[in-house]
């Protein structure tokens, strides 16, 4: 077979994923070479903006990828038309495989919910945007320097996590005034006045209006905060943290429906696999021999995992929804659950048995237990990194008459305080930003209310 | 958004993958990063390197991969996951094994275990010693030079034979002959011209520079460690200077001996301490090899500063004649255990000398960490003194 066979299979796969009931939109499928596959896994994105700290990631995955540790096979953008980027060292079987995989990417994205919302805010063109932000980013650093533009991104990238998902990615500033009080009309006094010649009657709301003050309540999305109400931010660092901002609002779905995500296009790639009789006998065998090998819970020769597959964890739920409530049920799941509802709806103690899962405590000695047979803890010791965008739950309490900004850490929710050492370095980048002292709240490690900050930079 | 500027590069152009490497241009820029970050720390990390000897011009700094810092929570004491397999509850499982974090979101990861080896050249970290310090340039000693050879200077119409200068006399020859006729003959004795010499004054630009160290028995192998980075430093900033800088090596106890710099570093001696045999054995060298007409000539000398006390009349005499020589002399007083503040023999005997307005300085030094004190003041010093 030749190595672009693939492509002359590739309208007869999607004929079937048609068929079985996907629906996605088009996809562009494209073969790379492994180098910029790496690349693509490290960015996120096939062109992003620079910064130094993709490079650490680069060469960490370039030492794994050495070493033999991690292949990939195909990375896919959601869009219309949705990206596709196949290794071009992939096997003819195994683009096969790949490109059913990848419509089923396609049809989870352009279903799901969380997905659908993001993809409408970030104009279902993610690859396009977020190649123009690199472009932008790179005139910056010809007007403003390597440095300036530099000290910006670690802010921003700092803070990639920290979005509010429930507010929209185009958000108005808070109102400046408080709303006023509601009008008591059974007041005969004010009554009697407000009938009075306006000129001498004057709007009492005018005269009392308050302030509003900033942020009125928790603010949870930081990127958005600094962007809007960092004191002496300049236009192109405000548009440096809004294109890190809209960049994350893509990622948080990819990040929240992993194990559903992955899942589902695993099983269908298996689905198809297994009902394309037009496969040639070798490539079918090779394919399913390339799908064992992704999907399976433990490396060859472990007997005990520390982790979860994702994809395999994924695969088994949906190959049991769809057997026992069908497809319709189980593309009505699809459609409404992130990871938190599918894992805590899904995962049954049964099937939890089944998949021999187990919940396990390490400590900092290092050694690990097996713990007791517990639904929900399993569920909580498995969600539990993935909440907030797997960051502390930190938010914008207060910003002080002097221009000094609150942070505050929730520590009730994460159940420990911040790691204060990391936590002033972050502190450095965003004062660089906004100007003024930056104070984070947090608690010690005895459970102590505390706050920590840096002293200001002088002005570069 | 510019319609123009809203489509992505065009991936299918051939090769355009192979253009350029984003992660590749990164990770220069983080190491760039870090060499920035090792260059605000370099007076403590070098001084400790080991670079003195054989001749190295690169110095190896082990360093870790810088991190981008996220907020996270404190590390807990015990941690909770999911695994799978074949275990039951209450089951010990192993210790577990690296990179077995599971998401790890957007964030980044534990990247920050990597360690790797930059490579800084000498010279560069020289240079950038000098800026950090505000070190100024040193100036060779002016007023000083020497009479040189013969040097070339201008022609003339006599003069031996072996100073013809034939392309020169060719040329006057052709001039004449465009002035007269055909049958003009091709040479006289009028055309010829010879080199002439003249015997012209030379500034001083080469120089040397005696390290000088006790080795007696009071001397500790870190007191030598000390002396042994600081001469490597101060040496350095020499070079920086001249071009063609040589250095002696003398060690001495009651006697006084050169050594190349291989053995230099490796002697030990014991008994007591006579610098004066130290200064003589310079001055003899500088006497036989190093015209103080013709080089700048720099004296360092090391010592815990325990010196006979009845050698001081000696010692007196001889660094004083040294010191008359040399743009500069510097005492560099090394002891790990006290601090004396240069309250010692060798000491006084050196603020004497500077004292009289000779070109001579000191410093004391107990730690690693004080030779990058020792270097700035003495250049410093030197600078002024030459000004």
């Amino acid at each position: 077979m030749s190595r672009s066979e693939w492509r002359e299979l590739l309208p007869r796969i999607e004929q079937l994923a048609l068929k079985a009931g996907l629906s996605f939109n088009p996809v562009d499928f494209e073969e790379v070479p492994d180098s910029f596959m790496m690349e693509i896994s490290v960015y996120g994105l096939p062109v992003r903006m620079p910064h130094w700290s993709f490079g650490v990631r680069y060469i960490y995955q370039l030492v794994q990828h050495r070493m033999g540790h991690s292949r990939l096979f195909e990375v896919v953008f959601p869009g219309n038309p949705g990206h596709a980027y196949l290794a071009n060292s992939n096997s003819v079987a195994e683009n096969v495989l790949v490109a059913a995989h990848v419509l089923g990417h396609a049809d989870f994205s352009r279903n799901n919910l969380l997905f659908r919302r993001s993809q409408q805010q970030v104009g279902e063109n993610i690859v396009e945007h977020a190649a123009n932000h690199a472009r932008q980013i790179g005139r910056a650093i010809d007007e403003h320097g390597l440095q300036r533009v530099e000290a910006t991104l670690d802010a921003a990238l700092a803070l990639e996590q920290h979005i509010d998902m429930n507010q929209a990615l185009q958000r108005e500033r808070y109102p400046e005034y408080l709303a006023p009080k509601s009008e008591e009309t059974d007041d005969t006094f004010r009554q009697r006045f407000a009938s009075l010649d306006p000129a001498v009657a004057r709007d009492p709301a005018a005269l009392t209006r308050q302030r509003a003050p900033v942020p009125p309540h928790r603010e949870l999305d930081l990127l958005w905060f600094i962007a809007q109400y960092a004191p002496d931010l300049e236009g192109w660092e405000r548009d440096i943290f809004l294109a890190v901002r809209e960049e994350s609002f893509y990622f948080y779905p990819v990040f929240a429906t992993q194990i559903m995500n992955e899942g589902w296009a695993s099983y269908w790639h298996a689905r198809l696999l297994r009902e394309a009789d037009f496969l040639p006998q070798q490539s079918y065998v090779d394919a399913i021999k390339c799908h064992s090998d992704v999907v399976r819970p433990l490396a060859s020769g472990e007997q005990v995992a520390l982790s979860i597959n994702p994809y395999h964890l994924g695969f088994s739920l949906w190959e049991e929804i769809v057997e026992e409530e069908g497809l319709e049920a189980a593309r009505a799941i699809l459609q409404q659950d992130d990871d938190f509802s599918f894992v805590r709806n899904q995962l049954t103690m049964e099937r939890a048995e089944k998949l021999q899962l187990f919940r396990y405590r390490a400590e900092s000695s290092g050694q690990v237990k097996v713990e007791e047979p517990d639904l929900g803890a399993l569920h909580e010791a498995m969600l539990h990194p993935k909440y907030n965008f797997g960051a502390p739950s930190v938010a914008a309490r207060h910003v002080r008459v002097d221009g000094t900004l609150e942070l505050e850490h929730d520590h009730k929710t994460d159940g420990r305080g911040l790691d204060v050492e990391r936590g002033k370095k972050v502190i450095e980048y965003l004062q660089r930003v906004w100007r003024r002292p930056v104070i984070m709240h947090t608690v010690d490690e005895h459970g102590a209310e505390m706050e920590f900050t840096v002293p200001m930079a002088p002005a570069a | 958004m510019d319609e123009s500027e809203s489509k992505a590069p065009n991936p299918r152009i051939n090769g355009w993958y192979e253009l350029f490497s984003r992660g590749a241009r990164d990770w220069l820029r983080h190491n760039e990063k870090v060499r920035e970050a090792v260059r605000e720390r370099l007076p403590d990390i070098i001084a400790g390197a080991d670079v003195v000897s054989g001749g190295a011009r690169t110095v190896k700094v082990p360093v870790r991969m810088l991190e981008h810092y996220h907020f996270r929570l404190r590390r807990p004491d015990q941690r909770e996951g999911v695994g799978q397999g074949n275990a039951k509850p209450g089951d010990v499982l192993a210790k577990p094994s690296q990179g077995e974090g599971q998401d790890k979101g957007q964030g980044g990861s534990e990247e920050g275990g990597i360690e790797f080896v930059l490579e800084f050249k000498v010279d560069d970290i020289v240079d950038w010693l000098w800026e950090e310090m505000q070190l100024p340039n040193l100036k060779a000693r002016v007023g000083k030079s020497e009479e040189a050879d013969w040097a070339r200077e201008g022609w003339d119409k006599r003069g031996a034979r072996s100073r013809l200068d034939r392309r020169r006399s060719l040329r006057e020859s052709i001039k004449r002959r465009s002035m007269q006729d055909e049958e003009a003959p091709a040479f006289t004795d009028d055309d010829l011209r010879f080199r002439q010499l003249t015997k012209r004054e030379q500034p001083a630009i080469q120089a040397v520079v005696f390290l000088l160290m006790d080795v007696s028995g009071s001397m500790s192998e870190r007191d030598r460690q000390l002396a042994k980075s600081f001469f490597f430093w101060a040496t350095q900033g020499l070079r920086r200077q001249y071009r063609h800088l040589d250095t002696v090596f003398v060690a001495h106890t009651t006697e006084a001996w050169e050594f190349n710099e291989d053995e230099f570093f490796q002697v030990s001696g014991s008994g007591g301490t006579v610098a004066s045999t130290g200064f003589l054995k310079v001055r003899e060298i500088m006497e036989a090899r190093f015209s103080p007409a013709r080089y700048n000539v720099y004296l360092f000398y090391a010592s815990d500063g325990d010196n006979y006390s009845a050698d001081r009349p000696q010692a007196e005499a001889a660094l004083r004649e040294l010191s008359d020589a040399a743009n500069y002399c510097g005492y560099l007083e090394v002891s790990s255990t006290a601090q004396r503040q240069l309250a010692t023999e060798t000491g006084s005997l050196f603020k004497a000398l500077g004292e009289e307005g000779k070109p001579a300085g000191s410093f004391a030094v107990s730690r690693i960490e004080d030779i990058w004190e020792a270097v700035r003041h003495f250049f410093q010093q030197q600078a002024a003194e030459t000004e």
